[in-house]
């Protein structure tokens, strides 16, 4: 059985989506996905536990022995992201059956959740798989059902923004296949082992080059690093919060997974940070997103455009972390994909309590409610100090450990960049917290009493009206994270360590 | 060069055909007919790098020595299925976008949203 572990994780959501799409009642479509995240969650669990110490699980698929077979790798580099995938989706499926009921056409929410399962299973794949083109497959397949579970939200915008997606995030993996049928053309493998033996013989070889720069601009697309991170905005705002959230918290932080197995351990450290400018590239986009990203969110009318936004400079910085090369650089970033995947999580599952209880998620429907929905805007609170990255919140310790790292390799600049995006996230965040504790609340005067509230809601149905409670099961979802956000800040060991692990195994120890 | 490598030059100029088409229309069923391009020439770079010389068919065959490399053609064949769902959904998007705004142009439906916001 544990050795099945790597198969499974794979498995087990893929068969409950083609069970989900023949079954006729969506509550048992959601007890299938809920059945498929805790497992996933439990294999992601006991995979991190056997590879604690650095050990490699190989799985082959089939029974095909690798090169031959597509082999599944599991080592600490990847079991983090897994275990992320997992805990996101017990979250999801915890908050997202009400969320979807009342956001999704009853029609359609089984194969809303048949969706969600593929999504899952594609972007466990990428996780999971050793073998590049394997990995463009799972990676189609994480975005075609992304597609379609954008296209369900609740506006027409929302088809244009998934289309918008489908035509960038289609060249983007196109870019991906191109990288790596160059890489196969010289190399003759496809395994991500086999290729790392034999491309240092290679090193100077053009295909090899054509193949790193082809490879890493697909994979940028689906990172949304900044210069192309034009479906983002749209993807993240308009699809429904459930999707916003598994996206926002775990879609692009596998594909940045995917870019630093390929820059480390499958083209190696020399071909792709010495040989090419492939580092400072990174820097170079990382920075101008940092900034770019929380200048935009600034101006942001709409909560959920705001943290997308937002996402967008936090990507940067990630990627800065990796554009680094060094152990603590990876380390950095590797932390804050964790450290983010539960800030945002819990901003977006915040976001959606709104549009639940205000149907709509604009800041001017926000304004006053601060004090009648304290538990949601308590989340917010916490979920935007941790992306401004104040103590004790989790967003504070990983941006220490980039700013150490930075200052490890000598570029200030960058710091300084840091800093300033810190601020520009203190701005919008500020806005946020402004909007909904110390205005006062639209259509209202301050301070009613719920029957007057409730006279003038009915005498001008334009008015925001409160509906009083959250669903526990939605509830508890966003309280668990802005808790964990503010635990991992106060003891960073668990995510620390597992940084520390990933980063140990993608630069092989050889780096300082 | 061109000469011994002309598959190559004739597939990266399909390819930046199917690119530009990508981007310079603005109708959403053109874009898909350049995604279809773009994707295809990539399928054909595949199967072109499976070709050996003097190689017949990947069938064992009596008498034959030389194989061309199967491998590319069946990861073609999974790029294949992968290009006709991309296909699909786009076309089921751009199905439904004419629904809801009566439009496939991007920039119509876009001014559309934009006109719509301002009268409310």
């Amino acid at each position: 059985m544990i050795d099945q572990l790597p198969a499974l994780q794979v498995v087990v959501p893929l068969v409950c989506a083609a069970v989900c799409v023949l079954l006729r009642s969506a509550f048992a479509a959601w007890l299938l996905f809920t059945v498929a995240a805790v497992a996933s969650l439990v294999t992601a669990v006991v995979l991190t536990v056997l590879v604690r110490d650095g050990e490699t699980i190989g799985y082959d698929m089939g029974g095909w022995p690798a090169p031959v077979g597509i082999e599944l790798v599991v080592d600490q580099a990847n079991a983090v992201v897994l275990l992320l995938l997992g805990v996101i989706a017990v979250i999801v499926a915890s908050y997202g059956r009400r969320s979807i009921e009342a956001e999704i056409r009853p029609r359609r929410v089984r194969m809303f959740y048949a969706a969600l399962c593929m999504l899952l299973t594609g972007l466990m794949g990428i996780a999971v798989t050793g073998d590049a083109f394997n990995l463009f497959v799972f990676l189609e397949i994480s975005s075609l059902s992304s597609y379609a579970l954008i296209a369900l939200g609740r506006r027409r915008r929302a088809l244009l923004a998934a289309f918008q997606y489908l035509v960038i995030g289609t060249v983007g993996g196109t870019f991906l296949l191109i990288g790596v049928g160059l890489a196969f053309a010289v190399t003759g493998t496809l395994n991500m082992t086999d290729l790392a033996d034999r491309l240092p013989a290679l090193e100077g070889n053009r295909a090899v080059t054509g193949s790193v720069v082809f490879i890493f601009v697909g994979l940028a697309i689906k990172m949304a690093v900044f210069p192309l991170h034009a479906w983002l905005p749209g993807a993240y705002s308009e699809a429904p919060s459930v999707v916003s959230v598994v996206l926002a918290a775990v879609g692009t932080k596998v594909a940045i997974y995917a870019f630093a197995r390929f820059a480390f351990t499958v083209f190696g450290i020399d071909v792709v940070f010495t040989d090419l400018p492939i580092g400072q590239a990174i820097l170079v986009v990382g920075s101008l997103a940092m900034l770019a990203g929380a200048a935009v969110a600034c101006f942001q009318q709409d909560f959920k455009r705001l943290l997308a936004w937002s996402s967008i400079g936090q990507v940067g910085m990630i990627v800065t972390g990796i554009g680094l090369a060094t152990a603590g650089g990876v380390s950095a970033a590797y932390l804050h994909i964790i450290n983010h995947a539960i800030i945002k999580g819990a901003l977006f599952a915040a976001a959606g309590i709104l549009l639940l209880n205000l149907g709509s998620t604009s800041l001017d429907s926000m304004a006053g409610l601060g004090r009648r929905m304290p538990l949601t805007f308590g989340a917010v609170v916490i979920g935007g100090l941790g992306l401004i990255g104040v103590p004790p919140t989790a967003g504070f310790a990983s941006k220490w450990a980039l700013a150490a790292a930075l200052v490890e390799d000598d570029q200030w600049l960058i710091l300084a960049i840091l800093l300033a995006s810190s601020l520009l996230a203190m701005v919008y965040v500020g806005r946020v917290i402004e909007v909904a504790w110390f205005r006062s609340p639209a259509g209202v005067d301050a301070a009613p009493s719920p029957a007057a509230e409730h006279a003038a809601a009915a005498a001008n149905p334009g008015t925001v009206r409160v509906r009083e409670g959250t669903p526990l099961l939605m509830a508890a979802p966003v309280a668990l994270l802005a808790v964990a956000s503010v635990y991992f800040g106060i003891d960073a060991s668990l995510p620390s360590g597992l940084a520390d692990g990933a980063a140990r195994v993608l630069t092989g120890g050889g780096l300082p | 060069m061109i000469a011994t490598h002309y598959t190559y030059w004739i597939i990266f100029a399909l390819m930046m055909i199917g690119l530009y088409a990508v981007m310079s229309h603005g109708n959403l069923v053109k874009k898909l007919i350049g995604l279809n391009v773009f994707q295809v020439a990539v399928f054909m770079f595949f199967i072109s790098l499976g070709r050996v010389d003097e190689g017949s068919p990947p069938i064992i065959t009596e008498g034959i020595e030389v194989y061309s490399h199967p491998l590319p053609h069946v990861l073609i064949l999974t790029a294949i299925v992968v290009g006709v769902a991309t296909t699909s959904v786009g076309v089921a998007l751009a199905i439904r976008i004419f629904e809801a705004y009566g439009t496939v142009e991007e920039d119509d439906a876009l001014a559309r949203d934009v006109a719509e916001e301002a009268a409310e």
